[in-house]
């Protein structure tokens, strides 16, 4: 799977890190938690940056090319920081024979951005996503949380107007 | 008012959704609260596991699992007890015990229903799998993308200790079993058992030849039972009731129940539990409801990425996994999606195979080169600008990697394009020779066009039309330059009240 890596500056906080030490200390004697580490990782920072990924690879004492190897692998890894409001259009098949390509193609038609990108403002980022498990709803889409069924192209803007600041 | 609505309301088993319905991996769901220990065990929960415990030896456990028929409910259909058995045969100082809840199938959400509406019965379940097979250790491995049922099997699993049915000495029996949760990481190939065993060890989730089978070297190297969570869900009862209640149902080769996601352009949406055997007319017509809007249906796809579809000529095929095989398609998770004659075949075999080269983990070149080839292909098809030929090489090389990929993945990838061949080949053919899709879903082969009867000349499309294709003077006939035409639509929704705007 190809990902976008973001070129944007790393800046964490000194609390953050603290958090990922404990967490890394408190897993470092099982490798086969590195999925964990990472997952714990990405849930601090919001996504998983190069300095992170060498933290995490000191830390565990893994080679830094295979934390990067299980990073770039898995979908739910992000290399890049998202929106404060991540919109995920479901495009599993259910979804898809209900029409969520449309949906897709209006949300990035109006933020002007494509699938795996955040606003200019940091406020949206798009992604398609696999299945949530919500076929009975289709087409489906989530924001953050919140998910909303039996979309229409005609009610995103409406939608969206909800997610401002 | 309140004599009509006592009317209204039917009792369950005279709804048409449930009427044919035989609730047994879901028999739960929905009836007990799956935070409380206590409720489940009011359901005869864990009777099963201190029958075994205390009365049974495991080669009996194993035994009643092969009387019953039960077959693998992930996909593949291996009888359960003897994958059970083959790992019990091997002995090591450490066996495993995994389920697999990495429910990766777009379509496909009963795995997720079960760890929601009744984690407790897949932690007995898979202590009495450890009893049988002599593993003291077991890991679930559920998709990230399911946070309510991570939290309520950690909930289960914490029970369980607490009331002793898990941990040391469980019925005083001697018997150890410990539970462990991992996260998936959003990886559809981490379904197949040998990539999702490297997962758990903190890999990339790829696969390893087999052999040696997971039995013989599994999980850390050890022998390991990997069976998915809906066959999981049928083992306490099994144990509980005896091989023959299972056996009573489903047809000779395929016993028991099976639960389909049932989804797409249907009426009633949701999970649907029948006995194998059930045919597909009567999962449609009578469980579903049929298809919205008066439309016609045009066939139903089966087992996802991996799968194929069952047109309208088979829809009275009894569903079991010897059927859906016979006819090129497979019984798979259990997602069946309805499709009418809206949807574009051409289009949904590339929409799966999109997701099979996304998902291909690139390890063995007939799956990582061969379905992005099959990509183009199917891309050119759909842009009007493939031959008869390439139509043949699709299908050759469709056979080529289903013979030689390393993992079920591969093997199963070419199949959306397979089945959507064989069933609907005049679908390709009109792509290809006509240079038309018959169900006007292709962008790139369908044109929009402004009927001179309708148009009032209100100079609305024109206005919206994004890249100025639309030409016309105000209250005359205005015509769309198709050279110009992106296929955007603008105009046909712009169009709403007067409907002079037809996509043909």
């Amino acid at each position: 799977m190809l990902k976008k890596i973001s070129k944007i500056p790393f800046n964490g906080t000194p609390e953050q890190e603290e958090q990922l030490r404990a967490v890394i200390e408190e897993c470092k004697s099982d490798k086969s938690l590195l999925m964990h580490v990472m997952q714990r990782a990405q849930h601090i920072y919001g996504y998983l940056p190069f300095e992170v990924q060498a933290m995490i690879a000191d830390g565990m004492d893994i080679p830094l090319e295979k934390v990067y190897g299980v990073s770039t692998f898995y979908a739910q890894f992000a290399l890049s920081p998202k929106g404060k409001y991540n919109i995920s259009v479901c495009l599993g098949t259910a979804c898809y024979v209900k029409g969520s390509q449309e949906i897709l193609d209006k949300i990035c038609e109006k933020l002007g951005i494509g699938p795996d990108e955040c606003t200019k403002d940091g406020i949206f980022s798009i992604e398609a996503c696999r299945c949530i498990g919500a076929c009975g709803l289709a087409p489906v889409m989530m924001i953050n949380e919140d998910v909303y069924g039996n979309l229409k192209p005609d009610q995103i803007d409406q939608i969206l107007a909800k997610y401002t600041d | 008012m309140a004599e009509q609505k006592t009317t209204a309301i039917k009792p369950l088993n005279k709804m048409n959704f449930y009427k044919k319905q035989q609730r047994l991996a879901l028999r739960n769901c929905g009836v007990i609260d799956p935070e409380s220990i206590d409720e489940y065990i009011a359901v005869d929960g864990y009777q099963a596991l201190a029958k075994a415990l205390t009365g049974l030896k495991p080669e009996d456990v194993i035994q009643i699992i092969k009387d019953s028929g039960l077959r693998g409910r992930g996909g593949g259909g291996f009888p359960t007890g003897l994958k059970w058995d083959f790992t019990a045969r091997n002995s090591a100082d450490q066996k495993y015990v995994v389920c697999n809840a990495d429910e990766g199938d777009p379509g496909a959400f009963m795995d997720r229903s079960v760890l929601e509406g009744d984690p407790h019965c897949i932690v007995e379940a898979m202590a009495l799998c450890g009893y049988a097979t002599g593993a003291t250790e077991g890991y679930i491995y559920v998709r990230a993308e399911y946070p309510v049922a991570v939290k309520r099997l950690e909930i289960a699993i914490a029970q369980a200790k607490e009331y002793g049915f898990l941990g040391k000495n469980i019925f005083e029996s001697g018997f150890d079993f410990d539970l462990h949760i991992r996260l998936g990481a959003g990886a559809f190939v981490c379904g197949e058992e040998t990539a999702l065993m490297t997962s758990i060890e903190g890999n990339r989730g790829e696969p390893r030849p087999r052999p040696p089978y997971p039995a013989v070297k599994g999980l850390f190297g050890k022998p390991t039972t990997e069976n998915n969570v809906e066959t999981f869900a049928n083992v306490p009862q099994i144990i509980l009731k005896g091989a023959g209640f299972f056996a009573a149902m489903g047809t000779e080769k395929s016993k028991g129940t099976k639960v389909f996601a049932l989804g797409g352009k249907i009426n009633n949406t949701g999970l649907v539990e029948i006995p194998m055997g059930t045919t597909l007319r009567e999962i449609i017509e009578e469980i579903g409801g049929g298809i919205p809007g008066g439309k016609k249906f045009k066939a139903a796809q089966t087992g996802g990425p991996s799968g194929g579809c069952i047109p309208v000529s088979l829809i009275d095929t009894p569903i079991d996994y010897d059927n859906l095989t016979a006819i090129g398609c497979m019984m798979g998770s259990g997602g069946l999606i309805v499709m009418d004659e809206d949807n574009c075949m051409v289009d949904i075999a590339k929409f799966f195979l999109d997701f099979t080269v996304d998902e291909s983990c690139g390890k063995c070149s007939p799956c990582r080169i061969g379905t992005k080839r099959m990509q183009e292909m199917l891309e050119k098809i759909i842009e009007g600008k493939a031959t008869m030929q390439d139509l043949e090489k699709l299908e050759e090389l469709a056979h080529y990697i289903k013979e030689n990929s390393l993992c079920g993945l591969g093997q199963t990838a070419p199949n959306p394009v397979l089945a959507t061949m064989k069933f609907f080949k005049d679908e390709y053919i009109a792509h290809v020779v006509e240079k038309r899709c018959p169900s006007a879903q292709c962008k790139s082969l369908l044109r929009y066009v402004i009927d001179p009867e309708k148009c009032i000349g209100c100079t609305l499309c024109a206005r919206v039309c994004p890249v100025d294709a639309i030409t016309g003077e105000p209250k005359k006939l205005h015509v769309i330059d198709q050279e110009k035409c992106i296929k955007c639509g603008a105009c046909m929704a712009a169009c709403k009240r007067v409907q002079a705007i037809s996509r043909i």
